[in-house]
Formats: C-alpha cells, sequence, structure tokens
C-alpha cells in the first residue's frame, strides 16, 4: 500500500543525486519545449497582433479556425505530422519521422494558434485610440503599432507561458511522431508513460516531479517578469 | 509611452527573431549523428516485449560498437511494426506473429524473415483463480472456463503480436468474448498486466514481460504454460530495399546477421531476469552449432 510514498522517497533521490538518465531526459525535454517556443513565438506573437490591428475579408474565418486550431486535441496534431513525416508521406523524403524534428513540428502546430488567440486578445483589450493618439503626434504607422503590442507584453507573455505549458506536458503526439526512442527522442512525458508501463513508478514519479517543477518555475518566472512589467515606469 | 520600454520591447522582439533564424541552424541532437564521422542509424520497430524486458538494452551495444551504428527502437505493438515497416519508415523489424509475418514476405515488403528465439505465452491470473484453471494443460479449455465463471479477462485489443495470439486461443474455443468480464485495454502488454493485477483478473502474457513486472511486485500468477498452442517464436526482417529505396538496406543486413550469429545468440541465452531465462535462441547458424 505505501507505494505512492516508496516511489515518493525513491524519486527525491534520484533526482537529488543528479541521476543521468533523469537529467539527460529533462534537457532533452527542455530542448524540444525551447526551441518549439521560440518558434511559437515568432509566428503566434505577430499573427496575434495583425489579426486584432487590421481588417480584411474573410478575417471572422480566419479566426475560427485559429480558436479550433486553440482546442485541437494534440493527438491529431501529432497524427497529421506522423502521415506528413511518413516516408509514404508527401515529406517523406526528409527522413524526420521519429526525430527531435518531427517533435518540434507537432508541437508548434499545437502551441502555435494558442500564442495567437492569446496575444490577439490581448492586443484587442489596449485601449483602441492610443494607435490613433501616437499617429496624431507624428509616428509611423509601425511605430504605433510596436507601441500598441508593448502596451499589449502582459497578456503576450501570458500566451508564452501557456504555449510553454501545452508543449512540456504534451505526451500523445510527441509519442507518435517521436517514437520515444531512448537517448534519442524519449521526453519526460513519454518516459514516465513508459516506465509506469513497466512499473518503474519510482522513476517514473521522479520525471513527473520533475515536469512539475519545470513547469511551475515557468510560471514563477513569468508572474514575477510580469509583476514588474505590469507597474507603470 | 516612454521610448526606453519601446526600445526593450523591440529588443526582445529581435531577439525572438535571432533565435528563431538560429533555431533552424542549431541542429537538434538526433540531427548530429547522420554526418559521416558520426554512427549510422538504423531504425528497428519491434514489440514492446524484446524491449520492456530489458534483453535490446542488453545486446544492442555490442552491435552499436562492431558496426559504428546507433539502433533507434521504436517498441510498438507487432500489428504497428508491421505497418511501420511497410510504410518504409523503419529499416528492420523483430516481431513476433509468424503467420503475419509470412503474409508480410509473400507481400513483397521484406526479402526474407529469418528466426530468431522464442519463448512462449502463458495464462495469467489471481493465485485465488475464481475460474479454475490452474494445472490445465489445453488453452482453449482454460479460456472457455473463464468465460464460463465471466472472471475479468484484459485483453491486450491492439492489434500485436500476443491480441493476435489471444484470438487464436479463444477462436480454438468456440467463443466470441464479449460482456462485462472483458476488457480490452488497448495498451502495451506492461500496462494490460498491471490493469489485470489492478482487477485481479486473467490475461495472456509473454513469459519474458511477465518475468520483468513479477520482479517489480505484480501479485498475479503463472496459472497454465506448456500448451503447444503457447509457443512463440520472433523473427527478424530487413525492409525491401526495392520498395523503400530509403531504406538503411546494408546496415540493416548487417544487423540480421549479426542478430542470428551464434555470439549474439548465446548472449540472448544468457539473458536472465532473477535467474530465469526470458528467451530461448533458435535460429539456424545456433541450431547448426548445437
Amino acid at each position: 500500500m505505501n507505494t505512492f510514498v516508496e516511489a515518493l522517497l525513491e524519486a527525491l533521490r534520484l533526482i537529488l543525486t543528479l541521476d543521468p538518465v533523469v537529467v539527460e531526459i529533462a534537457l532533452r525535454s527542455l530542448q524540444v519545449t525551447a526551441i518549439a517556443l521560440v518558434i511559437s513565438a515568432v509566428l503566434g506573437v505577430p499573427t496575434g497582433a495583425w489579426l486584432a490591428l487590421t481588417r480584411f475579408p474573410g478575417k471572422r474565418l480566419f479566426t475560427a479556425f485559429i480558436y479550433t486550431g486553440m482546442g485541437m486535441p494534440p493527438v491529431v496534431a501529432g497524427l497529421a505530422v506522423y502521415l506528413l513525416l511518413s516516408r509514404t508521406g508527401p515529406l517523406g523524403d526528409l527522413g524526420w519521422l521519429f526525430s527531435l524534428r518531427a517533435m518540434v513540428i507537432a508541437q508548434v502546430i499545437i502551441a502555435t494558434p494558442l500564442v495567437v488567440g492569446v496575444s490577439m486578445s490581448a492586443v484587442l483589450a489596449v485601449d483602441p485610440s492610443l494607435g490613433q493618439q501616437l499617429r496624431a503626434l507624428g509616428a509611423t504607422v509601425f511605430q504605433s503599432r510596436l507601441a500598441v503590442l508593448a502596451e499589449a507584453r502582459v497578456g503576450v507573455i501570458v500566451g508564452l507561458v501557456a504555449g510553454f505549458g501545452s508543449i512540456i506536458s504534451e505526451v500523445g503526439a510527441v509519442m507518435l511522431v517521436g517514437g520515444n526512442i531512448d537517448g534519442r527522442t524519449r521526453v519526460l512525458t513519454t518516459a514516465i508513460v513508459l516506465e509506469t508501463r513497466k512499473g518503474n513508478f519510482d522513476l517514473a514519479m521522479a520525471l513527473g516531479i520533475i515536469l512539475l517543477g519545470l513547469s511551475f518555475l515557468a510560471n514563477l518566472v513569468m508572474a514575477l517578469g510580469q509583476g514588474r512589467l505590469s507597474e507603470p515606469s | 509611452m516612454p521610448t526606453r520600454n519601446i526600445r526593450v520591447w523591440l529588443i526582445f522582439i529581435l531577439t525572438l527573431s535571432l533565435l528563431a533564424c538560429a533555431a533552424p541552424a542549431t541542429p537538434p541532437a538526433d540531427q548530429a549523428a547522420e554526418s559521416d564521422s558520426d554512427p549510422q542509424r538504423l531504425i528497428l520497430a519491434t514489440t514492446t516485449s524484446t524491449e520492456n524486458s530489458g534483453l535490446l538494452a542488453f545486446i544492442l551495444p555490442v552491435f552499436e560498437e562492431q558496426y559504428n551504428a546507433s539502433v533507434d527502437v521504436v517498441a510498438v505493438g507487432t500489428g504497428q511494426a508491421l505497418e511501420i515497416g511497410e510504410a518504409g519508415d523503419a529499416d528492420v523489424l523483430l516481431v513476433h506473429d509468424r503467420s503475419r509475418e509470412d503474409i508480410f514476405v509473400e507481400a513483397g515488403n521484406a526479402p526474407a524473415r529469418y528466426d530468431v528465439m522464442y519463448n512462449d505465452f502463458v495464462i495469467i491470473g489471481p493465485a485465488v483463480d475464481p475460474a479454475g484453471i490452474r494445472g490445465m494443460e489445453d488453452a482453449a479449455a482454460a479460456f472457455a472456463l473463464i468465460a464460463e465463471a465471466g472472471s475479468p479477462f484484459v485483453s491486450r485489443g491492439d492489434d500485436s503480436g500476443t491480441h493476435s495470439k489471444e484470438l487464436s486461443i479463444w477462436a480454438a474455443a468456440g467463443i466470441e468474448p464479449s460482456g462485462d468480464w472483458y476488457q480490452a485495454a488497448g495498451q502495451g502488454m506492461g500496462a494490460v498486466i498491471t490493469i489485470a493485477d489492478e482487477q485481479q483478473g486473467y490475461t495472456l502474457s509473454d513469459r519474458a514481460t511477465f518475468i520483468a513486472r513479477q520482479a517489480e511486485g505484480v501479485s498475479l500468477e503463472v496459472l497454465l504454460e506448456g500448451d503447444e498452442a503457447l509457443f512463440n517464436p520472433y523473427g527478424v526482417m530487413p525492409i525491401s530495399a526495392e520498395r523503400h529505396p530509403d531504406v538503411n538496406a546494408e546496415l540493416a543486413m548487417q544487423f540480421v546477421e549479426w542478430l542470428i550469429s551464434v555470439e549474439t545468440q548465446e548472449m540472448i541465452a544468457s539473458f536472465e531476469i532473477n535467474g530465469q531465462k526470458l528467451f530461448f535462441p533458435d535460429s539456424d547458424a545456433w541450431n547448426a552449432a548445437q
């Protein structure tokens, strides 16, 4: 009955002694998450701002697609990437299935709509008269939009944290397209699934604690940054 | 809005874009292995039993060192492994479903299939054995008793080699299993043993995975073993280079030859958990040497 306590103690030991397997898997998770998040931010923040600040035909339809993307089950994104990258698929020649690249692609597809959606809401929340006033004061269109984006920074940062959370905790898609290959594509979430199936609950728990810890740390850093950023300067 | 703030924000955006440009240029770890001096990559799609039992971790480092290769193990059910092979997404397969392997070769997906090793399936269940099958010799008759008693039975339900074997036993018993007692989990062997253990139900397992899980504290016991129908042979197949020019056919063939060589077969024979042998070598080379 005390499997839970035993697993917890062993998990703490694995973490405190910096067990090489645990460290390697944690670093790989961070690597995939970091690359995917940067790409999502570069694609998503400008797109969200653009959607909020411009009018064009079909905008509502496009926005509906973004919102659908925000609620898309990650495993569906994984399946699509799998079929695209399989040797029998349209991008099969790349030979990217079962690699970190495939995982990054799936993660970007999952996180980008989230970043776009939240950035858009954040920019929409900025007082619309700000841009007009800046233009009246002689700012170029680009300068005034930059200023609006700067006003929306807190919301944008929240979007990035949400993206980080969805990327690092995702399991189904990366399992499908990465293949959970030891030493190559095995990350925290897929390792937890595998070790639980093998009955290695202590190792699974150690990895779970690290996953929670990383998520907490990211949120803490963002919360602190958010506090500082939202203070009037 | 003070200009200083705008400048900070600009720098932030610039840094992000720079990072984004740098990201594709910084090769992910997996790509580094593809350059010339680094090890060649071999993708092995296999069944969960060979990886979950620890056999592959025991033998593969020897191959990787001898051939300067890195073997990427994608451990899934036999059904999925065959699909991965058919699509050309793996270089070589190590699976256990003899009839489907023969069909796979006949269809031209692999030039040949080679015997590697065998173990056997066992019917496991709770020590109290509510269906009363302990010590029986006929697997189909035991399945019939389990169905009659309505005791929980957890099926892989995932089109794996083990699932395929289970279905053939139900067919032999003339039963189409259905009802509350019959649960198709759709998961790997390790997970199914855990589910059966939690529910104190029966299941069919390959012996290797069961021994490995028993060492981690599963309370189920082997209740029936030794029926000829429970024989579980493993075969290795290189993927056809004719059909999929992108596969690493040369390394795949070297892997096959290495796996069925007497030296590797001896390693397979020496692999034990808690003093129990998990797999028995069965290649032509090994049998000729005996």
